[in-house]
């Protein structure tokens, strides 16, 4: 991990009329890591995301791209930058194929018309060195699972060959295996020295991919954890800001009667 | 003369290569370019045998295509022939085509508007007021003809835009966008037309040319169709070999070989057929053309590329970065000049523009031809070529029934009865593939 973080954020605030949605929020993001934000509904991680994205600026602060203070005031001033955006709610197009999702708004042309070709071969090597499998970069979109959808709009993503993806949600309405699937990608993004923000509710998800969690709550930084040296319960608590609630309460109780049948015995 | 039938019927989108079902035997027996075969993969298969695999995945996942129109237009020439044998006599077919060419033109736009998943239900009323805008400004108003025609056009394609506009940018449902166009410019024609209501046209004008002339030497019908033929084969062989460069899959030769012959066949049968009779006619030569212009835009450009996404989802085609208002402004104008076109080629078969210009069954049977050739009411699914197939099916039932004698209600009837199969057909194809097409 390289000293200077591709992306930080320094003070980042934001403000919807009476609601402080975002207060001196800091966070690093660099080469080759996967960081999680997590935070619970409201904690104001869609609207960080949304600032460094450049969909709604934020108010004050100062983001740094490679140490150097940037400014990004819309989505297109990220795209420049290197920063692509997944959003949850997949955009692609279930009627094209693999390789028109892919180059859709950048399609490739030779002589004003679409190379077909030079697009196609370019989506096979990019799908093949994310080791993305699907049955064919020619069906639709609309046969595809909900993983290999997934994968195909991050893969999407990395077509303007950013330096920082943004991943809103990538396994919220996946299965199991389809959930690995996109986990694996994940995994090779950090090995391309992408920088990853993952954003996720699910624990499991966060604690098997991300080097370090980001925690916000109520719109404030609320601690950063190693994934490796920090417990589950810990960065639950930093989550729900508290060390007494609902999850280590229940974790009490079972381990409790775990020692108790132990003691039966 | 090429028909649609062969180019692409089978396999939807010419740029993909051929892939089938790699169940496990083709999964091991297949020489693909993939290092380790999962039998799950779609892997191609060389050989007649791979593309017969590949056209029964296509029908068992519901991609039927234009398959089922193309069966019809079987059935409809051998029931009217078995009925009628002058039904399949050059005489007929020639006029069917020159005749199918007005609505068939129509329907072209349509395409593009049913591509966005919307309606128009304007086209009937534009192509009759460009029709009068055509008689008045040329024969009241001794005008140019050809400046004459260039206005009609022009005015219906601002009419189309004006749709657009009110469809894309006010948020109106195009459905009642265009009703409002339906009465509108009816009533607009009826005003222009003025008290006599009909307004006849030059016997020897350009417009009077356009489904009345024919190239009356031989060569020219077998000269346009080997045109086609030679073109189709060497685009075919260029892409092969550019593919091949590139290392994806390409066609194999026998298969480049194949598809030539089916596109031949239909080209000089069709070139024979107008031979036999007065010769190439203008009209098909017209409308053929506007067919390959909007098929190369609809699967070579990125205005093509962008009708379909809006056609998919708006939403991830606006996230693309797309101008979706944009897109729709320009489809539905495109719509509105192809109603004129269509307009003037209706003008043309009477010779006339009056007051029943553009009304009738006219409307119903340019969505019907768009549908019935095989492009999906839901939007996103569809080609040009449907304006061919579907126009044929519909002119093929009117000249056999009146050929038969039969009136103008059992021929009702029966292209209603069509219609209402090709939106079954539509309808279940789209479920067999929501359903089959999850991995």
């Amino acid at each position: 991990m390289s000293a200077t973080p591709v992306l930080a954020l320094r003070g980042v605030s934001k403000r919807f009329g009476a609601v402080q949605a975002l207060t001196d929020v800091e966070l690093e993001v660099h080469p080759g890591e996967v960081v999680a934000l997590v935070g619970d509904n409201g904690a104001g991680k869609s609207t960080l995301v949304k600032a460094i994205a450049g969909v709604s600026p934020a108010d004050e602060g100062r983001v740094e791209w490679n140490g150097d203070p940037v400014s990004i005031d819309k989505p297109h001033d990220a795209q420049e930058l290197g920063i692509a955006t997944v959003y949850q709610d997949l955009a692609l197009c279930d009627n094209l194929d693999v390789v028109g999702n892919l180059f859709l708004g950048n399609e490739l042309k030779s002589g004003g018309i679409l190379d077909e070709v030079e697009m196609e071969r370019r989506s096979r090597e990019l799908l093949s060195t994310l080791s993305i499998r699907i049955p064919s970069v020619r069906i639709p979109v609309a046969s595809l699972s909900g993983g290999q959808r997934q994968t195909v709009a991050i893969a999407r993503s990395l077509l303007g060959e950013p330096r920082v993806v943004i991943l809103d949600e990538p396994t919220a309405a996946l299965g199991v295996e389809q959930t690995a699937q996109v986990l694996d990608l994940v995994e090779r993004l950090r090995e391309r020295e992408l920088g990853v923000l993952l954003i996720s509710h699910n624990m499991a998800d966060v604690r098997a991919v991300s080097d370090r969690v980001a925690v916000l709550r109520l719109g404030r930084n609320n601690g950063t954890f190693t994934v490796s040296e920090t417990s589950q319960e810990e960065i639950v608590s930093a989550i729900t800001g508290a060390t007494d609630n609902v999850v280590t309460r229940r974790n009490a109780r079972t381990a409790q009667q775990a020692s108790t049948t132990e003691v039966r015995k | 003369m090429t028909t649609g039938t062969p180019t692409d019927g089978a396999t939807g989108d010419k740029a993909a290569a051929p892939q089938q079902d790699g169940s496990e035997a083709n999964g091991t027996a297949a020489a693909g370019s993939v290092a380790s075969v999962d039998p799950r993969l779609l892997v191609r298969e060389r050989g007649f045998a791979g593309y017969l695999d590949d056209l029964t995945r296509r029908l068992r996942t519901g991609e039927l295509g234009s398959l089922p129109v193309i069966v019809g237009l079987i059935v409809i020439g051998l029931v009217f022939q078995l009925q009628d044998s002058a039904f399949l006599s050059a005489n007929n077919l020639s006029n069917l085509f020159v005749q199918s060419a007005g609505t068939g033109l129509i329907a072209v736009g349509i395409v593009f508007v049913l591509l966005l998943g919307e309606i128009d239900l304007s086209v009937g009323s534009v192509s009759g007021m460009s029709a009068a805008v055509l008689a008045v400004l040329n024969i009241n108003q001794g005008m140019n003809e050809v400046l004459a025609v260039i206005l009609a056009i022009l005015v219906g394609m601002a009419a189309g835009a004006l749709h657009g506009f009110f469809f894309a940018k006010v948020g109106v449902p195009a459905f009642v966008v265009t009703l409002a166009g339906l009465l509108g410019w009816n009533g607009l024609m009826l005003q222009i037309l003025g008290p006599s209501g009909t307004i006849n046209l030059d016997d020897d004008g350009v417009v009077a040319q356009l489904t009345n002339h024919y190239f009356a030497d031989k060569i020219w019908a077998i000269a346009l169709a080997t045109v086609c033929v030679l073109a189709f084969l060497g685009f075919s062989l260029l892409d092969a070999r550019r593919r091949k460069a590139a290392d994806v899959p390409s066609r194999p030769l026998s298969e480049i070989v194949l598809r030539t012959v089916v596109v031949a066949i239909p080209a000089y049968a069709a070139a024979l057929v107008f031979n036999s009779y007065k010769g190439l006619p203008l009209a098909v030569v017209i409308f053929v053309g506007v067919i390959l212009l909007g098929d190369f835009v609809l699967r070579r450009t990125t205005y093509g590329r962008q009708v379909f996404a809006v056609g998919g989802s708006s939403e991830a085609a606006a996230r693309a970065g797309i101008s979706v208002p944009m897109i729709r402004i320009t489809v539905y104008a495109i719509a509105g000049t192809m109603a004129a076109v269509g307009g003037l080629f209706f003008a043309s078969q009477i010779n006339a523009a009056n007051q029943s210009s553009g009304a009738g069954s006219l409307l119903m049977n340019c969505i019907a031809a768009a549908v019935i050739g095989g492009t999906s009411l839901f939007g996103g699914r569809g080609k040009t070529w449907s304006a061919l197939l579907g126009a044929l099916v519909i002119q093929s039932i009117n000249s056999g029934m009146a050929l038969l004698g039969t009136g103008s209600a059992v021929r009702d009837m029966i292209t209603g009865a069509v219609l209402l199969a090709a939106v079954v057909i539509d309808s279940i194809s789209r479920r067999t593939q929501k359903t089959a097409g999850r991995a």
